[in-house]
């Protein structure tokens, strides 16, 4: 299995997970990657059986098997990577009511492929009729590009960046917005939500064109089969973040693909469009 | 807040709360009221607060669905998680926080209870804490309750319980002899808090009590190297000879094996002679600082000598047989010191000058005699203190007999 090491703990996630595999008899390893293109395109090249991917790594890895006659398979997800929402924020005091009144503002967004703090909330003003770069500006808050806002420097930069009036607006997914509160990024009081995306999922474990099902299978069993009451699965739980492993959906994954396409960023390929991405 | 029970359905309203303004602590409270799979109805007014309540609740992993209700008010109706209660499934029990009239803490000490407050819950799965001092016979002393107590209570501030600016004025040569048993006592004191502060890290905290009798020895200690160093430097005196005969008594203590062969050889022995000495330099200081000094740390090294005594009776209580592992310790370091010269010369002159008050003949004779009998009464302290943890007589004076000429 890939996964993308976009901070230190996620060592510690999959020896648990990879320990606690091995207990049930279950042969399983991992490879960690500094981004998700380059473990996208692993799983196309015979290294990876299964990747735990981004939304964006999915969108990638789906169209990069289509072009190819192939397919991949989104097994399983966090309890915790559905229905999501990202929302754009202001300051209280800011005359902007509404995503009409962003016209000539400066929007703060997240990473260049974060999905939730800039891909999704530029698809949501493009369907209200605005788009980024024409009819109004768009500042990144690049952090750790290739890890899909996986790490959420850029979302928390835009937040500063928001309350010190550098930024109009900014971006960021809906639990960010409560921790940013709650750790006084945002003081309480101090920013106004103007508009809020669709539901959307995150995260899964995406399959590779020639993994063996019965191995898959057995994996997707295993790790449904995970239970919070353990005590020796609940830590690792904690840190990635869910309560529950849930079988894969894909169904609230479209949106992110019309921003790609929108936003220029893959090729119906799957191969980067996007000549400033860096990773 | 208002709470009702319309429709059955428990309700809170938040009003105008926002979660991150303190209302997540609302809804968190009322759900810890209900069991697993139970509904709570929230109503509030803040601005978009049902998003973030959204975003809690996926997290958490409760369900929740939001509705506008017919006067317009917005209403969550979250359904609670089961997760919460994973975290007490096979938690640990870590014993009474207060220990009953005669209750003992646990006789081993798990090191999954971590660092938890005894009589805290644990959460199965967390780290386990290795902690050297884990069972309780190797440390425990019925009264290190009181002590910790009593030594809270009697901490004094060296600032204003001593009267610095006292008049006094001594001819060079006793203040000479005044530096000389700083000097000394400093490095005495600096053993005394090093050894306690060892162990002090390696006491697991189910054994709360003794932790605490073992900081404030530290702080004692602290406090004691504070006034020496203090009362040395007051006249313009810098500190003068360390020897090598008493560093390597000192550094004995530090290799003792365990933590009650520490205690008996640093407690029991060298404090226990310690509170002699102070109280001949309370009794022959030529200054009234001086005399103020040994008078307040000879207090509180009393009741480092107390704690001592008491883990050994308990040690002793419950291991008759580790009176020969105590035996052998005074036994080797008594061999390791054979070669060493002892009190250093300087130390000696010293005590015999500040009882002797002047250089004249007579004046030194008899100084001379209270040091002697200085030595007499450690001897016998130390005697007293073994009978008293049940060595036989001629055991008593011969382990008196052999603990180190250095005193401490």
């Amino acid at each position: 299995m890939g996964a993308v090491a976009y901070a230190p703990k996620v060592v510690t996630i999959w020896e648990g997970f990879k320990a606690w595999f091995a207990q049930q008899g279950f042969a399983f390893d991992y490879v960690l990657y500094s981004n998700y293109e380059a473990q996208v395109e692993a799983q196309f090249d015979g290294t990876l059986h299964l990747a735990w991917n981004s939304p964006l790594a999915w969108v990638r890895a789906d169209r990069m098997a289509r072009s190819r006659g192939q397919s991949v398979q989104a097994v399983a997800m966090r309890n915790t990577d559905c229905n999501l929402r990202s929302v754009i924020v202001v300051r209280a005091d800011s005359p902007i009511q509404s995503e009409a009144d962003l016209r000539g503002r400066t929007l703060g967004v997240g990473a260049i492929d974060s999905p939730q703090a800039t891909l999704l909330p530029l698809h949501h003003l493009r369907q209200a009729g605005l788009t980024g770069g024409e009819d109004f500006t768009v500042r990144r808050f690049d952090v750790l590009s290739g890890k899909h806002g996986d790490h959420i420097g850029g979302e928390r930069d835009a937040a500063k960046a928001l309350i010190a009036g550098e930024v109009d607006a900014s971006c960021m997914i809906d639990g960010n917005h409560l921790a940013f509160g709650l750790d006084g990024t945002l003081p309480a009081g101090a920013t106004r939500i103007i508009a809020r995306t669709e539901p959307y999922d995150h995260c899964n474990f995406t399959t590779s064109p020639d993994a063996p099902q019965a191995a898959i299978d057995r994996f997707v069993e295993l790790l449904l089969s995970m239970q919070w009451d353990d005590p020796q699965v609940r830590p690792l739980l904690e840190l990635e973040g869910l309560k529950k492993w849930k079988p894969g959906r894909t169904e609230f994954y479209p949106a992110l693909a019309t921003a790609v396409d929108e936003q220029g960023f893959y090729g119906p390929d799957g191969s980067i469009l996007r000549a400033d991405y860096r990773y | 807040m208002a709470q009702t029970e319309a429709f059955s359905v428990p309700t809170i309203d938040i009003e105008a709360l926002g979660l991150d303004e303190g209302g997540l602590l609302l809804v968190r409270r009322a759900l810890a009221a209900l069991p697993a799979g139970e509904r709570l109805s929230v109503r509030g007014r803040a601005p978009e607060w049902d998003l973030q309540l959204t975003a809690w609740c996926r997290q958490q992993g409760h369900d929740v669905e939001t509705q506008v209700l017919a006067d317009g008010v917005l209403e969550a109706v979250v359904t609670r998680g089961p997760w919460a209660e994973g975290r007490w499934r096979g938690a640990l029990d870590t014993g009474h926080s207060r220990l009953a009239e005669g209750e003992m803490p646990a006789e081993t000490a798990d090191p999954a209870w971590g660092l938890a407050a005894r009589g805290a819950t644990v959460e199965a799965g967390g780290p386990s804490i290795g902690f050297g001092l884990s069972r309780r016979d190797d440390l425990w002393a019925a009264t290190a309750g009181d002590l910790y107590r009593q030594a809270a209570a009697a901490q004094w501030d060296p600032e204003t319980a001593i009267d610095w600016a006292a008049p006094f004025d001594l001819p060079p040569a006793i203040e000479a002899a005044v530096a000389q048993v700083m000097t000394y006592l400093i490095e005495n004191e600096n053993a005394a808090l090093v050894v306690p502060a060892r162990h002090l890290g390696q006491v697991h905290p189910q054994y709360r009590e003794v932790q605490q009798v073992l900081a404030l020895q530290c702080a004692d200690e602290a406090r004691h190297i504070e006034v020496f160093t203090r009362r040395l430097g007051l006249r313009g005196q810098a500190p003068r000879l360390s020897t090598a005969g008493g560093q390597a008594s000192l550094h004995t203590l530090m290799l003792a094996p365990d933590f009650s062969s520490a205690t008996f050889l640093l407690g029991v022995l060298g404090e226990g002679s310690f509170i002699t000495l102070l109280t001949f330099l309370q009794n022959h200081a030529p200054d009234p600082v001086t005399r103020q000094i040994c008078r307040l740390t000879a207090r509180d090294e009393a009741r480092h000598v107390a704690f001592a005594m008491a883990h050994l009776e308990h040690r002793l209580a419950v291991q008759p047989d580790y009176q020969t592992r105590l035996q052998n310790a005074v036994e080797q370091r008594h061999d390791e010191l054979a070669d060493t010269a002892g009190l250093n010369e300087e130390v000696f002159d010293a005590l015999v000058l500040l009882a002797a008050g002047d250089l004249n003949p007579a004046a030194v004779a008899r100084g001379h005699l209270a040091v002697q009998q200085l030595k007499l009464d450690m001897a016998a302290g130390r005697r007293a203190r073994l009978l008293r943890l049940g060595f036989a007589p001629a055991e008593a004076q011969r382990l008196a007999d052999l603990h180190t000429r250095n005193f401490m």
